[in-house]
């Protein structure tokens, strides 16, 4: 996610948890960096990094923030969990020149089985908690998001899908049936 | 841990102590282009100044504080106003930073002011003293620092009014502070803001003892006005849930109403007491001064010019608002977040929850001083602090 940020951009991180993507920018691309996170833990912990973070739920949109703030707004493994995503995704790239979107592929041929063959909710965070405690209450597939951005009159710059443990799967099978076999992706957005 | 001065967490007995930094031959230039001398500052320290000159946090004081910040003047019972904070293993921690507190110009804790002897005339200055900004504040603060062998600060930090200095200083000396603390300050009153000050100010003015600024020798003083100001200005202080919760519709000292106007309610009781033992330690003249001088402040009027000085700017800012405070509530601290971050200032912002309004900074309130601390270290660490 790194390699798709400009060296020395104004980068904002929503939902940044513990700063650790932010100060990398910050110490490995000179990026002028800045966080929005609301859980307490992940407050602290930029702050012990020395990641400028502002605590607020990003939620209630980001009006705080005039146009074009940024010149990179980043949502990592986020937008699922956000109560509003549509809107969270206008915002972030209101404020921002570019965006930055990951997220879990809940079209990912493991999920469907599990509820296809299984009867169980898919879990992304499955080994450590269940269901009903997972913060992912707005979970989406491939096809989905790109439905969402497409609608929005976004621009995909660049899309890079996942395997099952994060890495690059761009070049392998999933390239073919991206919603059937990438775990996750992250996308690349602009203004069309 | 303990000290030799004190029990857990507390500096023990501390001194006010004074020093003129400027004078007839080096006067204090201030905003106005006016000269003040002599400018004397009484002022407090506390910890030890490292070899580097690099572990000093500078307080800034808020409207009617003073020097004696920490530790206590001799009875333990009776500690300074943020001793709370400041102190062996507190958030700002004296085991590893060096503290200077000072009391602000035109101030009446022992630092130059409108009580102060106007040199020639031998008599108190009263309302000749010269209308001064937070800018002139922060070079009598400077001063002082470079007095004390400090040319840059790991950090600034101040509470309201302190928080204003704070800010000021890192916008006119880009590379004094390492770091600066902003709790519950703002970087503009709202015109609410300023009509309490009006209001305690007018109280003051038309007490019939105010003699123009010059009660100091009449043997009155306009004791009335600066009462009913303290009274009005407590109740900014506190939220609406604080004062249900401390005096709710209570009844002083019986079970049922007396009917009648003198004090009956606790609340009025309160406010009362607060506003008789202020008396003891503040003067009319000190609060239209520095009342006045909130009320001018704007440091990003024009927000172009202020955006192009905020380049330059180096420190890494914590602000800090409390979200029952409805004198500077969050919006204030968000208004200047947003000013910091749109100009690539490092700023980090939380707003803690706390039942006591305003007064919250001068508070333990455990999550406000988690993050200062959190802050602090991390500060001591960039800027080469012993732990």
């Amino acid at each position: 996610m790194a390699a798709l940020v400009p060296r020395g951009a104004r980068v904002l991180d929503l939902g940044c948890g513990d700063g650790e993507l932010l100060a990398n920018l910050a110490a490995e691309r000179s990026c002028v960096v800045s966080g929005i996170e609301s859980s307490d833990e992940g407050f602290l912990a930029c702050v012990a990094r020395g990641v400028p973070v502002l605590q607020a739920d990003i939620d209630g949109g980001l009006a705080d923030w005039d146009d074009a703030s940024f010149d990179v707004v980043i949502l990592s493994q986020t937008l699922q969990a956000t109560h509003r995503p549509a809107l969270v995704v206008a915002e972030m790239m209101r404020v921002g020149a570019a965006g930055i979107v990951s997220f879990p592929n809940v079209g990912h041929w493991r999920h469907r089985l599990t509820l296809a063959l299984r009867g169980r909710m898919p879990v992304m965070e499955a080994a450590t908690l269940p269901w009903f405690a997972t913060p992912d209450i707005h979970l989406c597939t491939v096809r989905d998001f790109e439905r969402l951005v497409g609608g929005q009159g976004l621009r995909v710059t660049r899309r890079v899908l996942l395997d099952e443990r994060g890495g690059d799967a761009s070049g392998g099978a999933a390239r073919l049936r991206p919603n059937l076999l990438a775990a996750g992706a992250v996308y690349g957005l602009a203004a069309r | 841990m303990a000290t030799a001065t004190g029990p857990f967490g507390s500096l023990g007995l501390v001194e006010t102590r004074r020093v003129v930094l400027f004078t007839e031959d080096d006067p204090l230039v201030l905003d106005s282009g006016e000269r003040l001398a002599p400018v004397e500052v009484a002022y407090e320290t506390y910890g030890t100044l490292d070899a580097a000159g690099g572990n000093a946090v500078f307080v800034c004081h808020a409207l009617t504080g003073d020097a004696h910040a920490a530790g206590h003047h001799g009875d333990p019972a009776r500690p300074g106003w943020w001793d709370t904070l400041i102190g062996p293993g507190k958030p700002v921690d004296t085991d590893r930073f060096f503290v200077i507190s000072p009391n602000l110009l035109g101030g009446c804790q022992g630092t130059t002011g409108p009580g102060s002897l106007e040199p020639g005339t031998g008599r108190p200055y009263g309302l000749r003293f010269p209308l001064f900004t937070v800018a002139d504040l922060v070079r009598v603060h400077r001063r002082l620092a470079r007095h004390l062998g400090v040319n840059r600060l790991a950090a600034a930090i101040g509470g309201s009014l302190g928080g204003m200095q704070v800010l000021q200083w890192a916008l006119d000396h880009p590379d004094d502070l390492h770091a600066g603390l902003l709790i519950c300050a703002s970087a503009r009153l709202t015109a609410q803001n300023i009509a309490f000050s009006a209001v305690a100010r007018e109280a003051i003015m038309r007490d019939e003892h105010f003699h123009g600024g010059d009660y100091y020798e009449t043997g009155e003083r306009p004791e009335v006005g600066l009462t009913i100001a303290r009274m009005m200005a407590h109740i900014t202080y506190l939220s609406e849930e604080s004062m249900r919760e401390k005096f709710g519709r209570r009844i002083q000292d019986a079970s049922a109403p007396r009917f009648r106007f003198g004090v009956d309610f606790e609340v009025e009781s309160y406010l009362q007491h607060q506003g008789e033992s202020f008396l003891q330690r503040f003067d009319a003249n000190s609060y239209l001064y520095l009342t006045r001088v909130m009320d001018y402040f704007d440091p990003f009027r024009d927000l172009p010019a202020a955006l192009v000085r905020l380049q330059a700017v180096r420190t890494s800012f914590l602000v800090v608002s409390f979200d029952t405070d409805w004198r500077f509530d969050t919006k204030h601290s968000l208004d200047l977040v947003r000013v910091l971050q749109t100009a690539g200032v490092r700023v980090t912002f939380r707003e803690i929850a706390s039942p006591y309004g305003h007064d919250s900074f001068l508070l333990e309130v455990p999550e406000y001083h988690r993050t200062v601390a959190a802050f602090l270290a991390r500060v001591a660490e960039e800027a080469g602090v012993a732990p």
